[in-house]
């Protein structure tokens, strides 16, 4: 690249709508006025799987205030064939027909004049079932069980994985799970649709109003000039907003029966219900090893559940085929369908629980050669990608291993479990490696120069907190040769053409690359003093002159715990990562990201778990209160740092550093949880009974 | 005017005072979103559980979608937007933007109330669950992190901003975010 760097990349820098969301004037979804509102309540099935018999209008359609009740006989009718990320999706389908597919699917919106007379109505409306029997009880051997997709992911089979098992001195074989989770993000999704003449109009909540705006006009079998999706501030999304959520199908029904602007906001326990969660997984991991710890295999099998509505990827094994060099490696992906919410990507979908079942099972490899568990990582350093043969365009865990080990005081550790107590407690330390992979998707950008010296930049961004707002501006600017006061901005709009959306960890490298080959067009060309000149690029092309490499980010998990013996209780002390993830566009709010990345990542390990009654099949603790996330209380002063990393091939040398914090932390505070105790937690979350029932009450206790 | 279901109240919101008909199922939360156009206070789950809608009641924060907008006639409403004094933003919330104390902003507004309503009960000399000393003669607690942490544990942050918010508080206490 020949951008001329001026000061804005790489400098640490507020958020630009910082004002804006610290004095409350920044708008998120069902802040916006809009005159004539009528609000929806939503109405989700109760049953795990059936049918719906009966819903009974007439008993609530002269309730105070109603509008009307949609339902399966007179919702519009949406086109079927309406394509998602991974193909057809029937979880976009709703009210079309009586099917009750999962506890929490919806079954009819009640529009009123306010939001409490919806609500009041949607809980008085008889809904009648005809049950049939369902099932929600995962398990890695399910009948059902066949390959996932391979849409990423696809298995690999790499040297011979059993003559190398075989011949390996030491073998771990452990099977690890992690429960359903929620990406809670903290803003329920909003959506409020209306037609202006022939056009529907909607603000969303969501994280990529292209193509959101792409599906809703598919469903509605609308050209897509006549949808426009707008989302100025969102709460939050971590995946659950990724794609064209309930909320919005609802309000644009509503919008269209009944003629008047429409909001639909979910409930809190509605976006536990009825929008993406991670599916439970269970996996086994076999690694074999010499003596002196170098791998001979790894064997990675995992399964995960799915609804048979929608395909889905949990792509647990990523990890594997990137981390380690070995001469067998073989992985597999099990889908198992069930009468289940569709899974969806949650932040750093297939790595995030993949992670805890690699990194843990190298930590018990670790144990068992009496090795330091980085050292066992620094001697399967892979010169190529273990499972392609790629050459890495940049492979820098090392540096972040070797400098978090530094940074961490690792040096002094005794590597042997229940060495260190502290009055009551047991303290233990633990490490864990982790990559995500890095990429750009196809992505436009319009810049105009206008007479005045400023330029507009056009970009279908999105900014859920990631602070891509605050990057692009800086990138915008660096990239035209100019200062960032003299960009305007402007994002979060299906009209600004096509983008990739905030997700994937590609949403800063995907804009990016469209900004700056936009900038070198404008630049490229002589300004006008008296008129403005637009340039619009798209980087489709470019980015299919990508040389095909292994491309990562790269990062080390460490993690100081303590359990209480007495009562199982695990609290994280310290939490340090080490991170290589290309240029650092802004250190302030990237260093954010990352450590709230690890805060994730903790609240996985010890508190995160989506619980489903067996008999009713249905989510019983849909709310901030039974599904616990990390709070104030259980997060500790998280250290984040940089090592020296550029991506070659993209602008700027970027990659994303929206996911990788999540990865890894988990198996950093479970391998912790063992040095501290002796027992290897290897079902998330690492709960107290977990810790107890393992024996430490016993041998701890006086 | 009152009948059945509704009534007429009035509210002091920002040391402004206005007259709404309401819902008397209608929560401060949705009076000040809805009926007032306060959208700084969010409502993240509408049970408590959050503290995205946390607002100050008399210099006291409470969940404002717990507080129905019949109980709180008569009483002063401070929100998030009436923190800043004279259109600046007040030293908290500078602080929270210079140590990037939120990612998305959605619980920025509770966040923010919340600090200032537990400033102020400290100050008062409240102990918390972390407090050592508990004795009535004791002197406040000094304000470290573990006292914020659970003073603070109240309000959920999904963005894990928790570290920065942490910072930002200790940092308006010292005194020293006045300047920047």
């Amino acid at each position: 690249m020949n951008t001329t760097f001026t000061e804005a990349v790489g400098v640490a820098r507020p958020r630009v709508e910082g004002r804006d969301k610290v004095t409350g004037a920044a708008l998120y979804a069902a802040d916006v006025p809009v005159p004539e509102l009528l609000f929806g309540a939503v109405v989700l099935a109760t049953i795990a799987r059936g049918r719906v018999r009966e819903i009974d209008v007439a008993a609530v359609q002269d309730m105070p205030g109603v509008v009307g009740v949609i339902d399966h006989r007179n919702a519009p009718r949406l086109d079927p064939e309406t394509q998602h990320f991974f193909g057809p999706d029937g979880g976009l389908l709703l009210l079309q027909d009586d099917a009750v597919p999962f506890a929490g699917r919806p079954v009819a919106l009640v529009v009123a004049r306010t939001p409490e007379q919806a609500e009041a109505a949607a809980r008085a409306l008889p809904v009648r079932y005809d049950e049939e029997p369902h099932d929600t009880a995962f398990d890695a051997a399910h009948p059902a069980g066949r390959p996932a997709m391979t849409l990423f992911d696809g298995p690999v089979d790499v040297g011979d994985v059993t003559a190398e098992l075989a011949g390996a001195e030491v073998v771990v074989a452990e099977r690890y799970r992690t429960p359903e989770e929620h990406c809670g993000a903290m803003e329920p999704h909003s959506a409020t649709a209306w037609w202006e003449g022939e056009r529907l109009q909607a603000i969303d909540s969501d994280q990529g109003p292209f193509a959101v705006a792409r599906v809703l006009a598919a469903l509605f079998r609308l050209e897509p000039a006549r949808v426009r999706v707008r989302t100025e501030h969102v709460g939050g999304g971590f995946g659950s907003k990724g794609m064209c959520g309930p909320q919005l199908i609802l309000a644009a029904m509503a919008a269209t029966l009944f003629r008047r602007p429409v909001r639909v906001t979910l409930t809190r326990a509605q976006v536990f219900l009825a929008t993406a969660m991670r599916p439970m997984t269970e996996q086994v991991v076999r690694i074999g090893a010499t003596a002196d710890g170098r791998l001979r295999a790894i064997d990675h099998a995992a399964a995960f559940e799915i609804s048979p509505l929608s395909e889905y990827i949990e792509g647990c094994t990523e990890l594997t085929k990137t981390l380690y060099a070995a001469p067998a490696i073989r992985t597999r992906l099990t889908a198992v369908p069930l009468d289940v919410l569709p899974p969806f990507s949650m932040r750093a979908p297939g790595a995030a629980p993949g992670s805890f079942a690699l990194e843990c099972a190298i930590d018990e490899l670790a144990e068992r050669l009496g090795l330091d568990p980085i050292e066992l990582r620094l001697r399967n350093e892979p010169a190529v990608g273990p499972a392609s043969g790629l050459p890495f365009s940049g492979r820098n865990l090392v540096a972040c291993l070797r400098e978090g080990a530094r940074r961490f005081g690792w040096e002094t550790r005794d590597h042997r479990p229940r060495r260190r107590r502290e009055g009551r407690l047991l303290v233990g330390t633990g490490v864990a490696a982790s990559s995500f992979s890095a990429g750009a998707f196809p992505s436009t950008a319009s810049i105009t120069a206008e007479p005045d010296g400023t330029y507009r930049v056009l970009v279908g961004a999105t900014d859920l907190g990631t602070g891509a707002r605050t990057a692009l501006t800086a990138i915008a600017a660096d990239a035209l040769g100019t200062t960032v006061e003299r960009i305007r901005l402007r994002i979060s709009d299906s009209e600004l053409g096509p983008a990739w959306g905030a997700g994937g960890s590609r949403g800063t490298t995907s804009w990016a690359w469209a900004i700056t080959q936009a900038a070198a067009e404008l630049r490229a060309r002589a300004r006008d003093p008296d008129r403005p000149v637009t340039v619009t690029a798209d980087t489709t092309g470019s980015l299919a002159g990508l040389a095909a490499l292994e491309r990562h980010s790269f990062s080390a998990v460490f993690a100081e715990v303590t359990a209480d013996p007495a009562t199982g209780e695990v609290r994280v002390r310290r939490l340090l990562g080490m991170f290589a993830v290309g240029r650092v566009v802004n250190p302030l709010m990237a260093r954010s990201q990352v450590i709230g990345g690890m805060i994730g990542g903790l609240s996985m390990a010890l508190h995160e778990e989506g619980l489903r009654d067996p008999v009713s099949g249905r989510h019983v603790n849909a709310d901030f209160a039974g599904y616990h996330i990390a709070a104030h209380a259980d997060v500790p002063d998280v250290e984040a740092g940089f090592v020296d990393d550029h991506e070659p091939g993209i602008p700027l040398g970027i990659k994303g550093v929206g996911e990788i914090g999540n990865v890894g932390t988990a198996a950093a505070i479970a391998n912790a949880v063992w040095h501290a105790t002796g027992t290897r937690v290897r079902t998330l979350p690492i709960r107290l009974d977990r810790v107890l029932e393992d024996g430490v009450h016993e041998r701890f206790m006086p | 005017m009152t009948d059945g279901t509704s009534g007429t109240i009035r509210l002091h919101v920002n040391g402004v005072t206005h007259e709404r008909h309401v819902d008397h199922r209608r929560t401060l939360l949705d009076a000040l979103r809805e009926d007032l156009g306060h959208t700084g206070p969010k409502k993240g789950c509408d049970r408590g559980q959050c503290g995205a809608c946390t607002v100050l009641l008399d210099g006291r924060r409470v969940v404002s979608c717990l507080t129905l907008a019949v109980a709180a006639e008569g009483a002063a409403v401070t929100t998030v937007e009436a923190l800043a004094g004279d259109g600046e933003p007040a030293p908290l919330q500078r602080a929270f933007v210079r140590f990037d104390g939120f990612q998305c902003g959605f619980c920025t507004p509770g966040q923010l109330c919340s600090a200032a309503g537990m400033l102020a009960e400290h100050a008062a000399g409240w102990p918390s669950a972390v407090t050592a000393d508990l004795s009535p003669d004791a002197p406040p607690p000094p304000l470290d992190a573990a006292e914020v942490r659970e003073r603070m544990s109240g309000n959920l942050c999904r963005c894990g901003a928790y570290p920065s918010i942490v910072r930002a508080i200790l940092d308006t206490a010292a005194g020293e975010g006045v300047a920047e």
